[in-house]
């Protein structure tokens, strides 16, 4: 998937998201290219989680247009999504592995291996059979993130993925999600450590009252990253 | 339109005093059932403004459903916060004229039944908006008006045809059986009135309904266009 | 990825789960004895009034016990925000449904299995007409309950004082339901007048009401 201006993943035009008089998201407009990770940053309350769900068709925009790899229709682009909360999305009752398997019935994978190869990729066990209830809360972070991607979807939603993971497995993620980014990837990436990122992300989507105000990009130089990435 | 409405309104008004009139002297007292033989004159047409405003709740909701225009979801809520309320009146007067006519103060037959239902399925859509999070939620509301209505009509036939061993007292049917014409005229009038009465309130209604939802628009699209230091 | 297909792994991931944690079942088996055992030393009735009074008894312990079957069951998927998952995926809302349904229906039963027993003994019951029409009424009246259960489940999660609404809102949609079912199964137990009118009536209503709720259940599941 080569990332070219003529054909972003995702298009917003005058996106606006209203609650009774509260507008959570104004008039955000903007051209997201694919192959890129996006870092979305802004204080809380800025619409950054609201964006997120609004990409993920959780959300109906109560004015303006959306436009992901090319097509208006929600339903249709569903199965090229992937989105994670801070909430793990996750059945406590279940183990990792019975989760992710009826996930992947969702998207009509019915491949087992599929699901035990998205766990491997986290960095996780498929083979635990604890339940994900008793999972630590950075494993349960895992294996939600193993669930959004589960269907290989080219555009990754993210709402804070690192928040309760140490620094070790946040690094680990950061790098799966670099490596997912040159395959082809979009990321949109919410988070509140923008350092973690630093060298992955392609560049920093600023919101601060339910706009984006800024976007700054960022240049990756190979002394940043030890790996090289081409 | 305020001048419109002020015209229907003292119209509303003026029907609605000449029915009272009517209702309490003008109408002679009836022969078996004695004075409280009048609230007749308010049950029956409370009773038919009802019948009108839960159909057409029935019909806004549908139409919502399918156009999403709030201006329809006003009218929904309008009519069916009125129909509540004619309801209640309906299910409070009628017990107050059977029990002394006919001795008792309720029956499960088909149309008291189905009143109550109505009733009980419309509190319940006023709840469903009312306890929403995050404020009313008019698509909610209006599949669950669909499926109270067409409830209702399944209650109407589940108690004609299950419940036919208790004794059906017929209400309301005074006006087939010979009925004096000073009272017929005092009945018509009535209907007339709180028809127009209950057109008001509805009116009165959408419209406050629909400046809300006026306002609040007014007020996002103000802070959606509002420019702030810095931004793009 | 079909529409039964989704329907099938939906059904056995909550029956696996309800297997595990044994929420709802338990809630409800305790519930129902509670409700029978109550209503056995409330009404001392000779054998000719049991069986005029005990198909109402029976459908309302139902009734009881359902809706809180019901609320675990949607309770569940709002744990973790795990429904959002279902959301996000191309999955059809209406397998959702029907898993949930049928779900909710086998608790139910379940519990009918259960509770039956313990009314014949407590009543002294005894039927006078065909038992099949009995176990008829309760497996259409069954889904009468349970499938504006889910319905009105999906609904109520998304409100403030959701164990207050759902009954609320359930229990006038069900009187017509309600009513055959206690007819069907009065008629059979005391051998007078004919089962076969309600019996039709709730399934024209089961019929109705599914229908219904299958058309618009995606709306529900994607209002905010």
């Amino acid at each position: 998937m080569i990332s070219s201006p003529d054909n972003p993943a995702v298009v917003l035009n005058e996106v606006s998201k209203l609650y009774g008089r509260f507008a959570a998201l104004r008039m955000v407009s903007g051209e997201f290219a694919a192959g890129r990770l996006y870092l979305i940053l802004g204080e809380n309350g800025a619409g950054k989680s609201t964006l997120l769900r609004v990409l993920a068709g959780l959300i109906e925009p109560s004015h303006g247009k959306l436009t992901i790899l090319g097509s208006s229709d929600r339903k249709a682009v569903k199965p090229q999504l992937g989105y994670m909360a801070h909430a793990s999305m996750l059945y406590d009752e279940l183990s990792g592995r019975e989760n992710l398997a009826y996930f992947a019935e969702l998207y009509g994978i019915r491949d087992r291996a599929i699901c035990d190869q998205a766990i491997r990729t986290v960095g996780l066990d498929p083979a635990l059979e604890r339940r994900v209830g008793q999972y630590s809360q950075g494993m349960r972070q895992r294996l939600s993130l193993a669930r959004a991607i589960l269907n290989d979807p080219r555009i990754l939603l993210l709402d804070e993925p690192f928040s309760n993971v140490d620094v070790g497995s946040a690094k680990e993620m950061t790098r799966l999600l670099g490596t997912m980014r040159d395959s082809g990837k979009t990321i949109f990436l919410v988070t509140h450590q923008p350092a973690l990122l630093e060298g992955v992300a392609d560049e920093s989507v600023c919101m601060s009252s339910g706009r984006v105000i800024e976007r700054v990009a960022h240049h990756l130089s190979s002394l940043e990253t030890p790996e090289a990435k081409r | 339109m305020r001048s419109k409405f002020a015209i229907f309104a003292l119209f509303t008004l003026a029907l609605l005093s000449w029915g009272l009139y009517q209702a309490l002297v003008g109408a002679p007292t009836e022969a078996t059932m004695g004075p409280v033989q009048r609230i007749f004159y308010y049950h029956v047409p409370n009773a038919w403004v009802m019948e009108l405003c839960f159909p057409l709740n029935f019909l806004a909701s549908i139409i919502y459903l399918i156009t999403r225009k709030p201006a329809v979801d006003a009218f929904a809520v309008a009519t069916a916060e009125v129909g509540v309320v004619f309801c209640t009146v309906v299910l409070l007067t009628g017990p107050i004229w059977a029990r002394p006519v006919w001795g008792i103060w309720w029956t499960w037959d088909a149309r008291l039944t189905s009143t109550l239902v109505l009733w009980l399925i419309y509190i319940g859509y006023l709840m469903l908006r009312k306890l929403s999070t995050g404020g009313p939620n008019p698509v909610l509301a209006a599949a669950f008006a669909i499926f109270g209505c067409l409830d209702a009509v399944f209650v109407f036939m589940a108690i004609r045809w299950f419940r036919t061993q208790h004794p059906q007292p017929v209400f309301g049917g005074g006006a087939n059986s010979g009925i004096d014409p000073r009272m017929m005229h005092a009945f018509l009038i009535n209907m007339l009135a709180f028809t127009c009465y209950g057109a008001m309130l509805v009116w009165i209604r959408y419209t406050l309904e629909r400046t809300r939802q006026k306002v609040d628009e007014a007020h996002a699209m103000k802070s959606l266009l509002h420019h702030e230091a810095g931004a793009k | 990825m079909s529409v039964l297909g989704i329907l099938r792994v939906t059904l056995t991931k909550d029956l696996r789960m309800e297997w595990r944690s044994k929420d709802a079942i338990n809630s409800m088996l305790f519930f129902a004895l509670l409700v029978v055992v109550i209503f056995s030393f409330s009404f001392d009735l000779t054998a000719e009034e049991s069986r005029q009074i005990a198909g109402g008894l029976i459908w309302v312990a139902l009734l009881f016990a359902a809706v809180v079957a019901l609320n675990q069951t949607w309770a569940r998927e709002l744990r973790n925000q795990v429904l959002d998952a279902y959301r996000v995926s191309p999955a059809p809302a209406e397998s959702l449904f029907m898993a949930k349904t049928i779900g909710n229906f086998l608790f139910v039963a379940v519990l009918e299995l259960l509770m039956t027993p313990l009314f014949i003994v407590f009543y002294n019951l005894r039927s006078v007409g065909p038992v099949y029409q009995l176990v008829l009424a309760s497996l259409l009246g069954n889904w009468a309950l349970v499938v504006n259960g889910t319905f009105f489940g999906a609904m109520s999660i998304r409100t403030r004082s959701r164990e207050v609404l759902l009954p609320l809102i359930l229990f006038p949609i069900s009187i017509p339901a309600l009513l055959a079912m206690v007819g069907a199964t009065t008629s059979t137990l005391t051998g007078e007048g004919s089962a076969h009118l309600p019996l039709v009536f709730l399934a024209v209503y089961d019929v109705v009401f599914t229908l219904v709720g299958l058309f618009l259940f995606e709306t529900v599941l994607q209002a905010e």
